[in-house]
């Protein structure tokens, strides 16, 4: 997995609440066996019309917005469980997701992709995504080790909760499977005295 | 104090702490599929890593599988390819798999329970979100990302910080027509669909304990529509009555064993929640959604609420529906009663008594899914497929079908289906579509009419199940 200190870019807005996995990635497109590849097809039905032609009022769409966080509204992830949601936003480019509230499988999908979930207030939500729609040249900065996430060459900026060992995890590139190896004798022991 | 049922079967499952971080848990039983495995087994094969307990996983053959002529080559090469390699992964890790045409394939969430896999007091997991339907049983079950499936396929374990504990409580005695489905669209409408994020659930009061399993499961499936990772009903004699005898329950004397230790794991009465919410039965009618998640959900009587929130008002456009209308007489030219909420033996034998001696409106497309080869099995035993077949409905083969559309089950652009599932986002059902959730009953009574129709108003002549 890749790692993650501190991130400064421009952000996309997205404005809408409760954006489901199937939003993300709709379903027709989980019939692939590999990871690559999802991120042509991210947002597919809000970036294009039914016949294939571009939505420009969408904002991925529109050339005045760029950068790899993207800044969601409440409840984001929300919906199945399919981890192609969180493949399509890296595969795109998104290194970052800020939301008010993310569900919660969504947030564990990205935290196992190296793509970091920033849960922040609604008031701080509603700062961000009014500043970045009338100032899209903006950059935030995205500091995992210090937990803060700030609008750069401001003193705009608030702290995040991420769970410690996901946080050593993120900082290092490390995944869940090297640490449940390391406890295999731990877990044949529990095999054979479990009590239930 | 007290445990809570919840905290009874998640402590006897830890296998170690984290210091300030999250637990390991064991997985008594993992589940898998065709769409969230395969990038799992290769993470495996890329690493060197085995599986570590390939007995404790079984594999079905479920999302993306057609519901016609399933003894015929699949045609969509992709689908085809996805079932192949989920064929030869399991071959390969000596994991046992009822693929299509098998006497046990179906839904993943129908086939299992239905198998005795599921039983009172394990932790399950499968990659589907809809994996909280064996809750029912007072089971820990919950869905996880591919990620996950390839670490249990590693450890058998799961690195987790322990959710808090919601409880939810419904006395009293429901309506005639009002149907378990009916009961979580209803608590989902009143919660929203993120007050259980961070909760596993405890359904609990007169209502879950009078219920059936497959009620019940019904009920649990939908917990993740509020948010809930998971949610759980307290063990019964119901249960206990429904697990008894199946292929791979215990039998004889462990049954028994394994009764006594299930008696000892629901809720203290001591036993504190987080976070507790009461409902009265009475209160419940027959529910339809109006919008772009579960959670936009009303009575059949009543009038679409006004909003000034912009989600809310995309939601709307999207569905072509206004602020403050009814949806009574809406024309609906599609109904699905399937997926791994509603397609289990109960749900068609509700349909096909208010179907009987009826004929399905001309405009309408009416397919019915079972969630497994032993449910469709038991339509055609019990003679309901006669019933269907000659009120016009099609009766198609097993599998998630128009639930996702991943397969050709698709509804077109701009269509609406009333339909069994539990999910009604913008193009669940195929680009387009737009899905009204509902109960079996209110599916079979919207087909027959043509139109979503006020099912409470004849409710008394209404001949059930």
């Amino acid at each position: 997995m890749e790692k993650f200190t501190t991130l400064t870019s421009r952000a996309i807005p997205l404005a809408i609440e409760n954006v489901d996995t199937d939003q993300i990635i709709p379903a027709r497109f989980l019939k692939a066996t590999d990871k690559q590849g999802f991120g042509d097809n991210v947002f597919r039905d809000w970036r294009f019309d039914k016949y294939g032609s571009i939505n420009k009022g969408f904002s991925l769409n529109n050339p005045i917005y760029s950068g790899s966080i993207l800044v969601a509204g409440d409840n984001f992830g929300c919906g199945s469980s399919r981890e192609h949601a969180a493949w399509a936003l890296v595969g795109y480019g998104f290194k970052v997701i800020v939301s008010s509230f993310f569900a919660d499988i969504f947030k564990g999908n990205a935290l196992n992709n190296g793509l970091l979930p920033v849960q922040v207030s609604e008031v701080f939500l509603k700062t961000l995504l009014d500043t970045i729609e009338t100032h899209p040249e903006t950059n935030l900065e995205v500091n995992l080790e210090n937990q803060t996430i700030s609008i750069s060459n401001s003193d705009v900026s608030e702290s995040f909760d991420i769970d410690p060992y996901k946080k050593t995890c993120m900082i290092n590139g490390y995944d869940d499977i090297d640490y449940l190896l390391s406890k295999k004798e731990q877990i044949q022991a529990f095999e054979a005295e479990k009590t239930y | 104090m007290g445990k809570t049922l919840f905290d009874k079967v998640w402590d006897a499952h830890v296998v170690d702490s984290i210091q300030n971080g999250p637990q390991i848990l064991y997985i008594d039983k993992h589940l898998i599929h065709e769409v969230t495995s395969p990038q799992a087994f290769n993470e495996l094969e890329a690493r060197g890593i085995p599986v570590f307990r390939s007995n404790q996983i079984v594999a079905t053959a479920d999302h993306n599988t057609p519901t016609i002529n399933q003894d015929l080559p699949i045609k969509d090469e992709l689908s085809r390819k996805q079932l192949e390699q989920l064929s030869a992964n399991c071959a390969k890790n000596d994991i046992t798999l009822y693929k299509l045409g098998h006497k046990y394939n179906g839904i993943v969430h129908v086939m299992a329970p239905e198998l005795g896999i599921t039983q009172p007091g394990m932790t399950m997991v499968c990659g589907d979100s809809h994996t909280s339907t064996h809750g029912a049983f007072g089971t820990i079950a919950f869905g996880i990302g591919t990620s996950q499936v390839a670490q249990v396929f590693a450890s058998q374990c799961l690195l987790l910080t322990k959710p808090k504990s919601l409880r939810v409580t419904v006395n009293g005695e429901l309506k005639k027509g009002v149907l378990p489905k009916d009961v979580i669209l209803y608590i989902i409408s009143k919660l929203g669909t993120n007050s259980g994020t961070g909760y596993f659930c405890e359904y609990a009061g007169d209502v879950f304990e009078n219920m059936s399993m497959e009620g019940r499961m019904t009920v649990c499936n939908m917990s993740i529509e509020m948010g809930a990772r998971g949610g759980m009903i307290a063990p019964d004699e119901t249960t206990f009555e429904y697990v008894k005898g199946r292929e791979f329950s215990p039998k004889g004397e462990a049954f028994e064993k394994k009764v006594s230790y299930w008696k000892t794991l629901p809720t203290d009465d001591d036993a504190v929640f987080d976070k507790e919410y009461y409902f009265d039965a009475e209160d419940i009618e027959p529910m339809v959604t109006y919008g772009t998640n579960p959670g936009m959900g009303i009575k059949i009587s009543e009038t679409i609420p006004v909003d000034d929130n912009a989600s809310f008002k995309k939601s709307l456009e999207y569905m072509n529906f206004e602020a403050g209308e009814s949806l009574i007489d809406k024309p609906i030219n599609f109904v699905f009663i399937g997926s791994c909420t509603n397609s289990r033996i109960e749900d068609f034998r509700v349909a096909a008594n208010f179907i009987k001696g009826k004929q399905k409106a001309h405009n309408v497309t009416a397919w019915l899914v079972p969630g497994s080869k032993q449910v469709e099995a038991q339509i055609i035993n019990e003679g309901l497929k006669d019933i269907f077949e000659d009120a016009g409905f099609e009766l198609r083969q097993p599998g998630c079908s128009a639930c996702l559309a991943m397969n050709d089950d698709k509804i077109p652009q701009g269509e609406y289906c009333v339909s069994t599932s539990n999910r009604n986002f913008e193009g669940r059902q195929g680009q387009g579509s737009r899905t009204i959730l509902a109960s079996p009953l209110v599916a079979a009574a919207t087909a027959v009419a043509g139109k979503i129709v006020d099912v409470t108003k004849d409710i008394e002549t209404l001949e059930l199940a």
